[in-house]
Parts: C-alpha cells; sequence; structure tokens
C-alpha cells in the first residue's frame, strides 16, 4: 500500500491540476508538462533539481532525527543562517587565503555555528524548560538581523560601494563543481553523506536507538534509563549541524558570498519536507528533490506559460495536500497491522 | 501630563499592533487545546484579509466583511481539518502547505484589488468619555475588533475554565484516547476548534486589511502567524497570557522604533532583535515551574487520533 | 494582467475574467523580467511592471514579453535569468540590487544575449546597468519639506541603511535646511522592504516624536494612510499614491521605467544595443513627481518648481559644497560637487540627520 500512495497523490494532482488549469484558461496539459517535465528534461535542469533539493535535504534530515524524538525544533532556518556566518567568516577575514584546508575549515565552522545556534534552544529547554518551539523560532529572527548587521558593516566588501554583500568567494572557498558546465557542487555530496550518516545512525547506533525509543515510547526510555536531556541535546546540536551545513553549502556554493538573505526559507520549508519524507532518510531525499520540482516547476511555468507566482503557489499547496492526505492510507495500514498483532 | 505627551499615543500604537496577533493566538490557542497543531495560521490570516477586503470594497459593509474573512479563515482551516482529521495527514507538515497555498490563493482572489485603499474601520467615539485624557483615547476611542478581541480573551477563558463543553475540549486534547472511551466525538469536537481557530486567524487577518493598514498587499501578514503561534507557547496555553504576550510584544516593538527616532546609539538590526529576545527571556523566567506548564500544556498536540483504536 | 480574480472561488464576488494568452509558442522575440517581489506590490516591482507594459504597448506583436515574480536574490534569482536567457529571450532585465552576481553569471554564458541590470554597478559587454537618480526628486522634495514642517522634524522611514537609502536622507537634508536651517531629520529602520504594519507603525512612532511630514524608502503606502489619519504630510514611494493620503500626500517620487525599457527592446532588436550605464533622473523622465498637493502655498509650489527645473538644466546638484557631514568635518568644498563614486558608495550622513549607521 505504501507504494501506492504517491501515485494515487500523482493521479489526484493531475486531475485537480487539470481542472484548475482548465478553469484558468491555461491548456492543462501544457502546464502539467511545464511544473513536471520541463524543468528536468534535460541535463542542466536535472542538475538544478539537485542544487536546489541541497539545502532542503540537509535541514530536513537533521530535523527529522529531532522530531522523532519529539524535539521541536523549528528553527533551521536560524541555524543555517549562523552557519553561514560561521563559515563565511573565515573567508572574510582571510580572502587571500589559499590554502586546500580553507574550505573543510568552512564547511566545519558552518556546521558548529549552526550547532552553536541550536545549542541556545537545548540549553534553554534542558536548564530552564523553555518550549523549543519559541526559542528556535525567535533565534530565526535574530539570526537573520545578526546577518543583516554583519554584511551592512564588518562584513562588507571594502570594494563593493558599501553595498551589503562580502567580496565574492574565491576558488580555495568555494564548492568544487561536479559536473563542468552546471552548478551541480560538492554540497550535494554532503548532503548525500549525510543522509547516510542518520540512516547508519539511526539504525545501528546505541543513540538512534535511544532517539527512536524517547520519541515513540518516553516511558519505556525512562525505564530503560535513557537521558531525556541528553536526546533533547543530541537532536538540537545534530540538527543545528546540519542546518548549518546548508547554510555553508548554499554560501559557498550557488551564492558565492555572504549576502543579507541567504535563503528563501528553505529551514521552514524543510520542515515539510521531514514529514512528507515521513521522517525516513530515504524518503527525506525524494521529498527534497519533490519539494525542489515543484519549485523549479513554478519557475518554468512563469516563464512559459505566463502563470502568476500566486497560481504557481496554490498548485504547490495542493500537490502538498494530496501527498499529505495519502497518509491516510499508510496510516490505515498501521491500523491494519496493530488489530493483526492484537488479534 | 507634562513630558508623558507620548504615552497616549504610543499605548494606542500598541493596541493595533497587538489586535491581530491576540486574534490569531486566541484562536490557535482553542485549536492547541483541543490537541490540534495548525501551522497554518499565516495562510488563514492572509485568507480573511484578503476576503475583508474584498467585501468592504464591493459592499462598503464592514460587519459583512469581517463575517466574511472569518468564513474565509473557516474555510481554510476547514481544509486543513479534513485533511489532518479525516484524512489523519501529519498536522505539521499540512499547516506549512496550507500556508504556502493561502499565500498563493490570497494573492490570485487579490490582484486586482492591489493599490486599492479603503477606509479605515470606524474607531468609538462617545462625546464626553472618548474626550477624556489619557483613558478617555485608550478606553473609549477603539475599533469594534479591537473590543471584540478583548471579549474573545475573555469568553475563551471562560469557555475552557467554566464551562462543561470547555472540559470536553480539553480532555479530547489532553487523552483522546480517553475522551473517546467516554463517548466524545474527538474528531467532531477538533473540526469545531479548528475552525474556531480559522474563524479568529481570519478576523486577525481582517483587522490587518480593514484597520491596522487599511489596504490590500500580497504577504500583508508578513510573518505575524508565526509571531501568533511563539505567543501561545509563551502564554503556556493560558488564554491571558496570550493577552500580556500580544501587547508586551508589540509593546517592545513599538518602543524599539521610537527609540531609533530618538537617536538611540545603537544599530537598528540590534534593536530590532529586542522583541525577539525579550520573549525569549520572558519565557525563560516563566518556564522554570515545569508542573504548572505541563498542567496547562495540550498532552496529546499534533498527535493523530486514530478512532478505531 | 494576464489572470483575473479567482474572487468567485470563495464566493466573495464576481469580477468580470479577463482572457490570457496561450502559451504556444510563435516566431515573436522575447523580451524577460525578472522581478524580486510580486507584481502587486504596489511600489518597486509594480512600477517595473508598468515599464514592462509599456514594452507590449509600444512593440505590440514584434514581442513577447516574460517576467517570473517574487525570485529569491541569489540561488534562485540565477536559475530563473539562465532559463530566460537559454529559451530564447533576447533581452532580459533583472530588477534588483541582489541580481547583480547572478546576472553577470549567466551574461558570461549566453554572449548573444543582452541583460540590463538595475542599481548595481557591474557591467559587461552584453551586460548595461541602469538606475534613478532618486535623489534629485528627493532634494525637490526636501525643499517642500523644510517649508511645509512646523515642527522642523522630518520623520524618516528607512528599509536598509544601504547607500541608496541615505544618499535620499541625505537629499532631503540638504535641501530641507537650505530653506529652513532648524530642520531636523529623525530616521528610523524597520530592517525590511515591505511591511505595511511596520512601515505604518514606525511612521506613528515618528509623528509621535514630533515629526509633522513622513517621508519613506520602503514599498507600502501604509506610513501616507498613517500620516492621512494623523493630520501631517507626507510623501509618496515609487508610485503615485495619492488616492491612499489626498489631503496628506504632498507629492511623490515615481520610479518612471517605461521610456527606458522601450529604448532598450527596441535597440535590442534592431542590434543598436550597446553596453552601457545610465543613472537618469528628473530630465530623463526616469524620475517623475507627482502633482504637487493643492494646500501648498503658492511660492513654495514656486520654490519646488524652480528647483527641479534648475536640477533638469543642471543649474543646480543637489549635492554642491560645501556642506558638512554629520559629525561636522566638510564632505566637498565650495564650487564642488560630490561625485558619482562618492555617490554611489555613500555610507555617512550630513548635517541635520539624527541617529547613527551601523558600521
Amino acid at each position: 500500500m505504501v507504494y501506492i500512495t504517491p501515485i494515487l497523490a500523482l493521479t489526484l494532482t493531475i486531475l485537480t491540476g487539470m481542472l484548475l488549469f482548465s478553469f484558468l484558461g491555461v491548456d492543462p496539459v501544457e502546464a502539467l508538462r511545464n511544473f513536471f517535465i520541463v524543468p528536468i528534461n534535460n541535463q542542466y535542469g536535472a542538475t538544478e533539481l539537485l542544487v536546489k533539493a541541497t539545502p532542503l535535504i540537509l535541514c530536513a534530515i537533521g530535523l527529522s532525527v529531532g522530531f522523532r524524538a519529539n524535539v521541536w525544533n523549528i528553527g533551521a532556518e536560524g541555524q543555517l543562517t549562523v552557519g553561514a556566518i560561521f563559515g563565511g567568516a573565515l573567508f572574510v577575514y582571510f580572502p587571500e587565503t589559499e590554502s586546500v584546508f580553507m574550505l573543510p575549515a568552512m564547511i566545519l565552522l558552518g556546521a558548529i555555528g549552526g550547532a552553536l545556534w541550536a545549542a541556545i534552544p537545548a540549553f534553554l529547554k534542558t536548564r530552564f524548560n523553555a518550549n523549543e518551539i519559541l526559542t528556535s523560532l525567535m533565534l530565526v529572527y535574530v539570526a537573520t538581523l545578526l546577518l543583516s548587521l554583519l554584511v551592512h558593516g564588518p562584513f562588507r566588501d571594502p570594494d563593493g560601494y558599501n553595498f551589503p554583500e562580502s567580496k565574492i568567494f574565491t576558488d580555495s572557498a568555494t564548492m568544487p563543481i561536479l559536473l563542468e558546465g552546471t552548478r551541480l557542487h560538492f554540497g550535494s555530496i554532503i548532503a548525500l553523506l549525510a543522509v547516510l550518516t542518520t540512516w547508519i545512525m539511526l539504525a545501528k547506533t546505541l543513540i538512534g536507538f535511544q532517539v527512536k525509543v524517547i520519541g515513540t515510547a518516553p516511558k519505556a526510555g525512562a525505564y530503560a534509563g535513557f537521558s531525556q536531556k541528553k536526546i533533547i541535546w543530541f537532536s538540537l546540536l545534530f540538527g543545528g549541524a546540519m542546518a548549518g551545513l546548508a547554510g555553508i553549502s548554499e554560501v559557498s556554493g550557488p551564492v558565492g558570498q555572504l549576502l543579507p538573505s541567504i535563503s528563501p526559507g528553505y529551514g521552514f520549508t524543510a520542515i515539510i519536507v521531514a514529514f512528507l519524507g515521513r521522517l525516513h532518510p530515504v524518503g527525506i531525499i525524494f521529498a527534497g528533490l519533490l519539494m525542489a520540482l515543484t519549485y523549479l516547476g513554478g519557475e518554468t511555468a512563469q516563464i512559459n506559460l505566463g502563470m502568476p507566482v500566486a497560481v504557481t503557489g496554490v498548485f504547490q499547496g495542493m500537490v502538498l495536500f494530496y501527498l499529505l492526505a495519502c497518509d491516510v492510507f499508510v496510516n490505515y495500514r498501521f491500523q491494519l497491522n496493530r488489530f493483526g498483532k492484537a488479534a | 501630563m507634562n513630558g508623558f505627551e507620548w504615552v497616549v499615543p504610543v499605548i494606542l500604537t500598541v493596541i493595533t499592533a497587538a489586535t491581530p496577533l491576540v486574534f490569531a493566538g486566541i484562536g490557535e490557542l482553542v485549536t492547541e487545546k483541543a490537541g490540534v497543531l495548525n501551522l497554518g495560521i499565516e495562510g488563514m490570516m492572509l485568507a480573511g484579509a484578503v476576503t475583508a477586503f474584498v467585501t468592504a470594497t464591493l459592499t462598503g459593509n464592514y460587519i459583512l466583511a469581517v463575517a466574511a474573512g472569518a468564513l474565509a479563515g473557516m474555510f481554510m482551516a476547514f481544509l486543513f481539518g479534513v485533511l489532518t482529521l479525516s484524512l489523519m495527514a501529519n498536522q505539521v507538515a499540512t499547516g506549512l502547505a496550507l500556508t504556502l497555498f493561502g499565500i498563493g490563493i490570497s494573492a490570485l482572489i487579490g490582484q486586482d484589488f492591489v493599490g486599492e485603499p479603503v477606509k479605515a474601520l470606524e474607531k468609538l467615539n462617545i462625546a464626553g468619555l472618548t474626550d477624556l485624557p489619557v483613558i478617555g483615547p485608550i478606553l473609549f476611542g477603539q475599533d469594534a475588533l479591537v473590543y471584540l478581541s478583548f471579549f474573545v480573551v475573555f469568553a475563551v477563558s471562560w469557555f475552557l475554565f467554566k464551562t462543561k463543553a470547555g472540559l470536553i475540549l480539553r480532555a479530547v486534547g489532553d487523552s483522546h484516547d480517553a475522551a473517546h472511551s467516554i463517548g466524545y466525538s474527538v474528531i467532531g469536537i477538533r473540526y469545531l476548534a479548528v475552525l474556531f481557530g480559522g474563524a479568529m486567524s481570519g478576523i486577525g487577518g481582517a483587522y490587518l486589511s480593514l484597520a491596522y493598514t487599511p489596504m490590500w498587499a500580497e504577504n500583508m501578514t508578513a510573518g505575524r502567524g508565526w509571531i501568533a503561534l511563539a505567543l501561545i507557547v509563551f502564554a503556556t496555553w493560558k488564554p491571558g497570557l496570550v493577552l500580556v504576550g500580544a501587547y508586551m510584544f508589540g509593546g517592545i516593538t513599538i518602543l524599539q522604533l521610537h527609540a531609533q527616532a530618538a537617536g538611540l546609539d545603537l544599530p537598528s538590526q540590534v534593536l530590532s532583535m529586542l522583541p525577539y529576545i525579550a520573549t525569549i527571556v520572558v519565557l525563560v523566567i516563566i518556564s522554570k515551574d515545569e508542573s504548572r506548564i505541563r498542567k496547562h500544556a495540550p498532552a496529546c498536540i499534533g498527535k493523530i487520533f486514530h478512532p478505531a483504536a | 494582467m494576464k489572470f483575473k480574480t479567482m474572487a468567485s472561488l470563495l464566493g466573495a464576488a464576481a469580477v468580470a475574467g479577463g482572457m490570457l494568452v496561450s502559451g504556444a509558442a510563435s516566431a515573436e522575440d522575447k523580451i524577460g523580467f525578472v522581478y524580486v517581489g510580486p507584481v502587486g506590490d504596489h511600489g518597486w516591482t509594480y512600477r517595473h511592471d508598468i515599464g514592462r507594459q509599456a514594452v507590449v504597448k509600444a512593440l505590440g506583436d514584434k514581442v513577447k514579453t516574460t517576467y517570473v515574480e517574487s525570485v529569491k536574490e541569489g540561488p534562485d534569482s540565477e536559475r530563473v535569468i539562465r532559463q530566460m536567457a537559454a529559451s530564447g529571450h533576447k533581452i532580459i532585465f533583472t530588477t534588483s540590487f541582489g541580481f547583480m552576481n547572478p546576472t553577470l553569471k549567466v551574461a558570461k554564458q549566453f554572449p548573444n544575449v543582452k541583460f540590463e541590470h538595475a542599481t548595481g554597478y557591474k557591467r559587461a559587454d552584453n551586460v548595461s546597468t541602469y538606475s534613478g537618480r532618486f535623489y534629485e526628486g528627493r532634494y525637490v522634495v526636501g525643499k517642500i519639506a523644510g517649508k511645509m514642517t512646523k515642527s522642523n522634524i522630518i520623520g524618516y522611514v528607512g528599509s536598509f541603511p544601504i547607500p541608496e537609502v541615505v544618499r535620499g536622507i541625505n537629499a532631503v537634508a540638504l535641501a530641507a535646511r537650505s530653506v529652513n536651517p532648524d530642520v531636523q531629520i529623525k530616521v528610523t529602520w524597520v530592517n525590511t522592504w515591505y511591511d505595511p504594519g511596520k512601515e505604518g507603525d514606525a511612521a506613528k512612532a515618528l509623528i509621535d516624536q514630533g515629526a509633522d511630514i513622513i517621508l519613506q524608502h520602503t514599498d507600502s503606502p501604509a506610513p501616507l494612510q498613517v500620516a492621512e489619519s494623523r493630520g501631517v504630510w507626507a510623501v509618496g514611494q515609487a508610485s503615485d499614491m495619492n488616492h491612499f493620503a489626498p489631503k496628506a500626500q504632498l507629492t511623490a517620487i515615481i520610479d518612471n521605467w517605461d521610456k527606458y525599457y522601450v529604448e532598450r527592446a527596441k535597440a535590442a532588436l534592431d542590434g543598436s544595443w550597446k553596453s552601457m550605464d545610465t543613472w537618469a533622473g528628473l530630465k530623463a523622465g526616469m524620475v517623475e513627481l507627482a502633482e504637487f498637493n493643492k494646500a501648498i502655498p503658492a511660492d513654495v509650489v514656486k520654490l519646488a518648481s524652480d528647483t527641479k527645473a534648475g536640477i533638469m538644466d543642471g543649474s543646480i546638484h543637489p549635492f554642491a559644497g560645501p556642506f558638512n557631514k554629520q559629525d561636522g568635518t566638510p564632505a566637498v568644498a565650495a564650487g564642488k560637487n560630490l561625485e558619482d563614486g562618492v555617490l554611489l558608495g555613500m555610507d555617512w550622513y550630513v548635517e541635520g540627520v539624527l541617529g547613527k549607521l551601523p558600521k
């Protein structure tokens, strides 16, 4: 049944999409083709899909660990931003360095920055019992303003007419391109490694086991002597580090410099991706790619069909509704299983 | 009054800044008390804002406009309900998708109404009372929705803690299996709570487009739905504290603007951080007593209810 | 607008539905526009889209214009620009400063496509830059404001402390103090281009601190609405916002891209296009002033009109010396004008502006 879900969602999407587009007077077949096929029907488009999905997958894989443990970090956007600030700062202060260790150091700093920003909600939660939904969300705004402060001041390019942006990163501070002539960069490999690591961690390690137990059966976890606080710390730091990696892989990847706004809300969209992928590492890869495709499709439909962004937004929401609604089949399947076991 | 003339206008500004947050916050609070987490506040507010604006422009009737805003919010909430309650979709993801959907559909509905002004919602003016110094304009010079926002907060507080229906709603949020086994319709009650949340977000949106800044502009909520969400956590799920939180948040936002205008020697970004940092600090202070929060936080929040279980 | 409302969907109201063009490709030339906001922002992007419509009007069936709205600065913009370049667009207008480096990158890969980047400073053989000298309009506004203020406090709602915005604040300060040396400018930064509520609140805060004229460098008409309801003066931004504040709007600074867009589109089509930098103001009509408020006394209208005429014929330069920076050090000597290079990167206030710029 779980395999039928996406197919059913797709069928329903196509049907409703056809209705919506016919209603708006657009050729529905053409519209759907521009949404789902045209963006990726060539090599460049396919790599762009990966470029767009990379930060989404990185943030989502980090969040998924916390969500499994019922730790509600919704501030990945802020952790992404601070990761970009930390990693980017290294270049800003040492722009001349051509060392091969430059990029690895930036990546490491990015992860540390994200983890540090997530450590604040972790500390406030474990020490003061402050709800992480609020603290992590509020820190998003603080992080965005911090980035704005830095690129309007100390981080800005001295030769840039005082416009709010840093120098463009040099080659030694930039993610290597994987495929000549495209923007596919090393960040996608980082994302893939992150997914694999998370998968192994959840399946094979004690901490992964603890995360799952605390999430599904907190009481059992407590009896087993698992520390709730340790899990809170672990999942927030892990989620923050992943978001930080997303941040640095964006700024030293396709962005190529520090700007006042470095993410169109990847940290928030990643929450959808995490759940769309059912918090499973492989599911998150597919969900990230699909989410990225709806964005690419929206752009293509605007360019080729003159469709306003409002329509593409409505359609994107609809696609998500269907995918999420089809969970009903998955859930019913669990129900049947439960009955089966109970009987 | 020497030296304090600025107090009254500041308070008036804070009231308008806080009112949309109060509406959205109190609605979501009821939704969450029933055990449902709807992150689509922003989308519902936008639907309410645009529908209320369009209705006001076309009919000139503001009561109808606010009602239409509430209905639009309810329509969005109903979508959310069908997906999460009947089809058991994940609440967090569905709420976020609802926001994406709401941004799109409100822009679509409103595109012919951009750049059209509308008369601001009428403010109360009682000869004699409204002219009183200080308290006159604050207590007797507001528009109807401001009074309504206070009324709703008290009504929700009374409903939740003084009525049997409120007790049932809280029971559904705290332990849906228990509530179900006693014979209450968990899904039905949650639908009502979700719809109430939608109506309130819709009115909060209507307040934006009819009173706060009487116009329609795409995405004009500018993140206020998220702040409303945070306020409920801040209020530890107590209606009265939603009001306090909204006014505190609004108050600090306005004060930092004043500090800038007065030439305070701090970067504007740092001043703009203040409302967010202050909210965290206050939450930390009030969160120390863990048992008190446990008592008010709905235990089943965000969890899917399987009627068959 | 190709799509008409779907208001009927929510049962709000039925509004006459328009027709839309088919997606079928044809032999006509394509002209692309990349917008940073929605066309419905009634400010910056809205005016660029009016410019696009002027191109449609002027060139008719010969061209097809396409646009993408709400494109985020950064990697998304590079993809959109590239997609346009790869799909047969002759010329592409990228209308936000943050699109600068993405535009350059794509331009390198598509040497035969012409690019026009608004408000940036980097050019290439196939990349031109253009912007308006909005400070010229603001200088005229400053003269009016200096005469009209009774409290001698002008309130300024700023978005971000970038040179463009700082230039506008300084132009107003110089102009206002040239007719009324007691004027001071109070600035509040809202750290957003677009949040009607916050912009309105900033205007209220400024009025509560004594400002009786509200200027803004943000995109929504909210500050004007506040001025209208509080009974003070205000000046519209980007487009004529008179119907939002019929009593309060003294005038408005209008961005007018129509002529430039038509010229450049034509040039790209007939092959005469060359890379260049255009920084045009009142004279070229890229910056316009909306009709003056009837309540402005005749002598002030004359002062404003003379100033405008002076700027247009070159006899007046808004940043003509001598004047001092905020800290009292001389900015430029008598008989000299501040150079364009300095103007472009302006990150200091002139005398009369209160508060400090973040460094």
